[in-house]
């Protein structure tokens, strides 16, 4: 007995509970970021998936006034009454409120509305409504009654080719809106790009003119090209508006909840399905379908719907360039502050300097960059190579080469560090070994120092990357918009816009969430943005690692 | 310290170094045809670290196409001397030197040799081997490739060269372009040995080259070693009297920074003039 129960009270090795404290941190650490990711993959998803349509018949009140009773929409979310307070909120189920999305923007002026869960009393999903995407006052929530077309008898919905007649329709109300847009966008731009060159070259030579004649035959030859593009742009615009007006004048008759009618032009519709007649493959079907409009559409309606292309675009161009910026430069200052530089109270200076800079607030890199970036160098640059455009500012004013600039130097000190780590984990040994061979001090580093550092050099570049990309503070401040007319890199000569305004993904988040007309509408855009704004992080990243990883076994020490 | 004066060369003035092969010891190796006694001659050569001295006054020649063993306990200072012949103590910050090395009478720090072009004469081979995180074949090419040689031909034909030299080529010829981290510590310390003589070097300075290796690897390098003192001068330091013994031709016992004694190994080992040489040589101490 005594000897098992010595044995037995000095098994509690002294310092567990410590042990059960760290993971305990862990756990409560791992615990708050994966809730964060669930909440933006449900809340995310959600935003494309179709709800069914229910249909709320409300008591009756006496007061009331309101001509309909009857509301048809999607039920967004149940929540305790905004008005109550204290202890009865949320207890009490007839103390809440269903948002309902009843869509008709046009007709009811807000397409969102609270009802108090008091007031219904009965709900049921109604048969055969359809939900009809179109391009302006978000979805319409109605049944078909007819399609009219131009010298030809209303197609009662009831007609067996009604659908066929309506979708035949609709693809080539989507051929046309594509043509408007090269039209307007690409040949119209083209032509707009080409006159403001001669107009520019007009002004160059009247400013510096030295023989009358000669400037003036000149002149006239560009006055005349002048016209001979405004004639080409006439053409273009006409045919333009021809083709809009061919636009408006097929369109579908709905009978809304109310019993109004309201009728809306086929070349406003994008696309139909309805809600409460699909099956889980249907809905499927759809929730796929808008999450490709999502990924690849450009935004429409103040950003509240479309897609977040330009935006998805816009970041990842900008991460790509501050990588390409700050992997150098982080590397180079490194080698030098490890490699080269005299160790002593000098360089420990430098270091503290550096890791610093990782904690100065984001916002005051965006106001250096716009002092710095965009108004001294942007300036000069506009001064010695843009003159003849001013006062219009071409690098004179955010961009996203300033943009990517500024969070290259946000992100410098993380490289840094990391490189000078991974330089210092490369063994004296192999650098003697080097330098035995007749190698000079940068042939080691080069050849040698750096390619066995290249993995801990990647590991720096995947944080800045992470950092970089989810940062919005500083790039509203030098050339982060709401919405840009083009992509940075596109089709048209140079190709690659550095001096663009351009998108970004977290400023779009912001944008959305708090400075939407419509937030109803915004909030689930907010999530779905997120969402994909750490997909594109994470796939990055990935990336990174990918290539770290094939470094690491490209000299992996031998499984021995 | 108690020298016996016959044996206090270290000591001895700068004008009369000590020669291996010289009158004063007879040696025991023929010295091949045409090689120089004293290709290198090291004169009454101090090293410090800083304020602390760890050579003193210490005169030596080395004899071409010979092996050279240095010995003596730990921190005596051999492999700092090592070291010294081809400048790699350059890189140790506050250290430095008194006296002078020659290699073929021409002086190692004369300010008008480059240190690059010093050290593409003298090959070193270091106690743990450190491959580059480079391929075989890039491995043995470096010296080559860091001197700006960029024909293909010339490359292969060199490794290939060198691999055989260094006893490798069967082992490795057909995973050149693979990574040379994935070898053993014998086969990577030959591979050190291989790209050590790429560069066609007089010299080979090696540092306890099998100290982190089994008998059998051991044995591999000793043979590689007696192979190419046919070729190259061989200076190497070792803790291992019996490897000593087995490849050197000539042994110079260093004590506490000083040289105690050099000369042909075998009379070092069989008769040693100097009673510090014969304790350490015979086992009491060290």
């Amino acid at each position: 007995m005594g000897s098992t129960s010595g044995f037995g009270q000095s098994v509690r090795a002294p310092g567990e509970p410590w042990v059960w404290f760290t993971a305990v941190g862990l756990t409560v650490g791992l615990a708050m970021i994966l809730a964060l990711l669930a909440l933006v993959l449900v809340e995310g998803l959600k935003a494309f998936w179709p709800r069914r349509v229910v249909e709320i018949s409300l008591r009756p009140t006496g007061t009331e006034t309101e001509p309909s009773r009857v509301l048809v929409g999607e039920r967004i979310r149940v929540r305790p009454k905004a008005t109550l307070q204290g202890s009865d909120r949320a207890a009490n189920p007839a103390h809440r409120e269903w948002q309902l999305f009843l869509g008709n923007k046009d007709v009811f002026g807000l397409s969102f509305r609270y009802v108090d869960v008091a007031d219904i009393a009965a709900v049921r999903q109604p048969g055969g409504i359809w939900r009809i995407e179109r391009t302006e006052y978000g979805p319409l929530l109605g049944w078909p009654v007819a399609l009219l077309q131009p010298a030809l008898d209303p197609l009662p919905a009831s007609d067996p080719r009604f659908e066929a007649t309506l979708n035949r329709l609709v693809e080539e109300a989507r051929r046309r809106r594509a043509e408007i847009r090269k039209l307007e966008k690409h040949d119209i731009g083209r032509l707009n790009r080409q006159m403001e060159e001669l107009h520019l070259r007009m002004r160059q030579a009247s400013s510096r003119r030295l023989d009358e004649g000669a400037y003036e035959r000149q002149r006239q030859a560009w006055a005349n090209q002048i016209a001979e593009l405004e004639t080409a742009y006439n053409q273009l615009a006409s045919r333009a508006r021809e083709l809009r007006v061919l636009q408006e004048q097929a369109a579908l008759v709905c009978r809304l909840a109310d019993g109004r009618e309201t009728s809306v032009p086929i070349g406003r519709i994008l696309a139909w399905y309805r809600p409460n007649e699909l099956d889980f493959t249907g809905r499927l079907g759809v929730f796929l379908g808008r999450l490709r409009e999502f990924l690849s559409e450009e935004p429409r309606e103040a950003n509240t719907e479309g897609g977040i292309f330009p935006a998805i675009f816009g970041t990842f161009v900008m991460t790509v360039l501050m990588s390409v910026a700050v992997m150098p430069f982080g590397v180079l200052a490194a080698v030098y502050l490890r490699e080269y530089a005299r160790q002593g109270w000098f360089t420990r200076a430098v270091r503290i300097a550096v890791n610093n800079l990782a904690g100065v607030p984001s916002i005051v890199f965006g106001v250096f960059g716009l002092g710095f970036f965009v108004y001294f160098l942007g300036g000069q640059i506009d001064r010695l190579f843009f003159a003849d455009r001013l006062p219009t500012p071409t690098f004179g004013t955010g961009g996203l080469i300033w943009a990517s600039l500024t969070l290259a130097l946000l992100t410098v000190p993380v490289v840094v560090v990391a490189t000078e780590e991974a330089l210092a984990a490369v063994p004296r040994s192999v650098r003697e070994g080097s330098l035995a061979c007749g190698a000079s001090r940068w042939q080691t580093i080069q050849r040698v120092v750096l390619p066995a550092a290249a993995p801990g050099i990647l590991t720096g570049l995947i944080l800045a990357m992470a950092r970089g990309a989810g940062e919005v503070a500083p790039l509203m401040l030098v050339g982060v918009v709401k919405l840009a007319p083009e992509l940075p890199i596109n089709t048209t000569y140079p190709f690659i816009h550095l001096d663009q305004k351009f998108m970004h993904l977290g400023f779009h988040i912001y944008d959305l969430g708090f400075q939407s007309p419509d937030s109803d509408a915004a909030q689930p855009m907010v999530f779905a943005t997120t969402l994909f704004l750490l997909a594109l992080v994470i796939t990055l990243n990935l990336a990174a690692i990918g290539i770290r990883n094939h470094l690491r076994r490209k000299y992996a020490t031998g499984a021995f | 310290m108690e020298i016996d004066p016959p044996a206090l060369q270290s000591a001895g003035s700068p004008a009369t170094p000590v020669s291996l092969t010289g009158s004063r010891v007879q040696s025991v190796a023929p010295t091949p045809a045409g090689a120089n006694p004293r290709l290198i001659q090291i004169e009454a050569y101090d090293f410090f670290y800083g304020n602390h001295q760890v050579l003193h006054q210490v005169s030596l020649d080395i004899p071409e196409r010979h092996v050279t063993a240095l010995i003596g306990p730990s921190g005596c200072g051999k492999t700092t001397l090592l070291r010294s012949i081809n400048r790699m103590n350059d890189l140790i910050e506050g250290a430095h030197h008194r006296g002078d090395i020659r290699i073929r009478d021409q002086s190692i720090f004369d300010p008008h040799l480059e240190v690059i072009a010093l050290r593409k004469r003298i090959g070193m081979v270091f106690q743990k081997s450190n491959p580059f995180p480079k391929s075989i074949f890039e491995n043995v090419v470096y010296p080559l490739r860091v001197a700006g040689v960029r024909q293909r031909s010339i490359l292969e034909e060199t490794a290939e060269r060198c691999l055989r030299a260094a006893a490798l080529w069967d082992e490795v010829k057909d995973r050149l372009h693979t990574s040379a981290l994935g070898l053993s510590g014998g086969q990577q310390q030959r591979l050190c040995i291989a790209r050590a003589i790429a560069n066609e070097p007089e010299i080979l300075l090696m540092d306890e080259p099998c100290s982190a290796l089994d008998p059998v690897a051991t044995a591999r390098i000793e043979e590689l070693i007696l192979e190419l003192k046919q070729r190259y001068t061989i200076v190497i330091v070792t803790h291992n009297m019996q490897q000593a013994a087995r490849i050197s031709d000539y042994t110079a016992f260093f004590y506490l920074g000083r040289l105690i004694e050099a000369g042909p190994t075998h009379r070092i080992f069989t008769s040693p003039k100097n009673k510090q040489t014969e304790d350490y040589v015979t086992g009491r101490f060290g």
